[in-house]
């Protein structure tokens, strides 16, 4: 048998220690693997709110691995059962080990109650992204959108989550704001919890 | 750099609606290389422009510059090249570690899935980049069942580079 490499083998992948999370691949390791994503999902829709949606659904299934992961890891198998608390959640853990930062920032909407912003100057799947004039208004934030999305629903707090481009004066691109509105059983059992 | 969990939750989410949208492992498969393959054409262009490697003189050199180097450079892993073939056109590549594969087990209704599939289209795009037709098949997958990664490489033919180059019409 020629070098069977450092790989150890395991019989069941639960038995395999969990890793630390600080293996990297390349910036444009993730890039070019992201763009067939998108490539392949325009073959399969006819207009841009079904290839957004379908982007969201790819990005729903690692939020809701990411989420299991990180309580298991980062928050010693503690889920934040508080709105505010899943947030910054959101905002501060899962972006640190996803995109390596915190997110740029976190809002409440100022015109209701159940929403709130999460905004990044350059989401990491905008960054070598130009968007045809005739595809409007599409956003490969949608992904994203269906992270936050899988990690939310996941810990309880189903929501809407969008994403949206926000030009900004001082930059030439716009800035990435993820637009989470959450149902309305959250906000009622948030306000009783007081 | 880039975590390399977010490149393998992402992956894995590419080929799990693959599996959804065609319902069968061996389209999976061919989409999965056809993946690589469009990378692969793209990718060689960064490889050149950033790694300061200098014209491969053989067959064994390539293998090993994408053993050692490519596979550094873009997943941060290394592989050993082993079982040459007597006149150097075929190899394999071992993977020392594999970054696509974390939290992946193939349950019974994929067993025919090459989850890897990707990987081997890079390869073979780049190098046709480079004027190198080749075959990279999966010789050994943990995911099923083996020891290790094997990609088995093989040169099928070096195309002649034209000159002068065509214009565009």
């Amino acid at each position: 048998m020629i070098g069977a490499g450092r790989t150890k083998q395991y019989a069941n992948v639960l038995d395999k220690p969990l890793s630390k999370g600080r293996q990297e691949v390349s910036l444009s390791a993730f890039s070019f693997l992201f763009s067939e994503i998108v490539q392949y999902n325009q073959t399969q829709v006819d207009n841009i709110a079904e290839l957004e949606r379908r982007l969201e659904d790819a990005g729903y299934a690692v939020g809701a691995r990411v989420l299991e992961l990180l309580c298991h890891r980062e928050k010693g198998n503690r889920r934040e059962t508080r709105l505010l608390g899943i947030l910054s959640f959101v905002h501060s853990t899962v972006w640190k080990v996803l995109f390596g930062k915190v997110a740029d920032s976190l809002e409440k909407g100022t015109e209701h109650e159940d929403e709130y912003m999460i905004s990044e100057n350059e989401l990491l799947v905008n960054r070598f992204i130009s968007v045809p004039k005739d595809m409007g208004a599409f956003n490969c934030g949608a992904f994203v959108a269906g992270i936050v999305k899988g990690v939310l629903d996941g810990a309880g707090f189903p929501a809407v989550v969008t994403a949206h481009f926000v030009p900004m004066e001082q930059q030439q691109r716009p800035r990435t704001t993820i637009l989470i509105k959450f149902a309305e059983e959250v906000l009622r059992r948030e306000a009783k919890l007081g | 750099m880039q975590n390399a969990e977010l490149f393998t939750l992402t992956y894995g989410a590419i080929v799990r609606q693959l599996l959804t949208d065609l319902e069968d492992v061996d389209e999976v498969n061919k989409q999965l290389d056809q993946m690589g393959y469009n990378i692969g054409i793209r990718l060689i262009d960064e490889f050149l422009a950033k790694s300061n490697v200098s014209r491969c003189v053989n067959f064994k050199e390539t293998a090993e510059v994408i053993a050692k180097v490519g596979f550094k450079m873009f997943l941060g892993i290394t592989a050993t090249v082993t079982n040459w073939d007597v006149d150097g056109s075929s190899c394999s590549l071992v993977l020392e570690d594999n970054p696509l594969v974390d939290f992946v087990e193939l349950p019974d209704m994929c067993q025919g899935l090459y989850y890897c599939n990707v990987l081997s289209g890079v390869i073979r795009g780049a190098l046709e980049m480079v004027s190198m037709k080749t075959e990279v098949t999966w010789v050994r997958d943990m995911l099923r069942g083996d020891d290790a990664y094997e990609l088995r490489l093989k040169l099928l033919k070096q195309v002649p580079e034209e000159y002068p180059y065509k214009d565009d019409e």
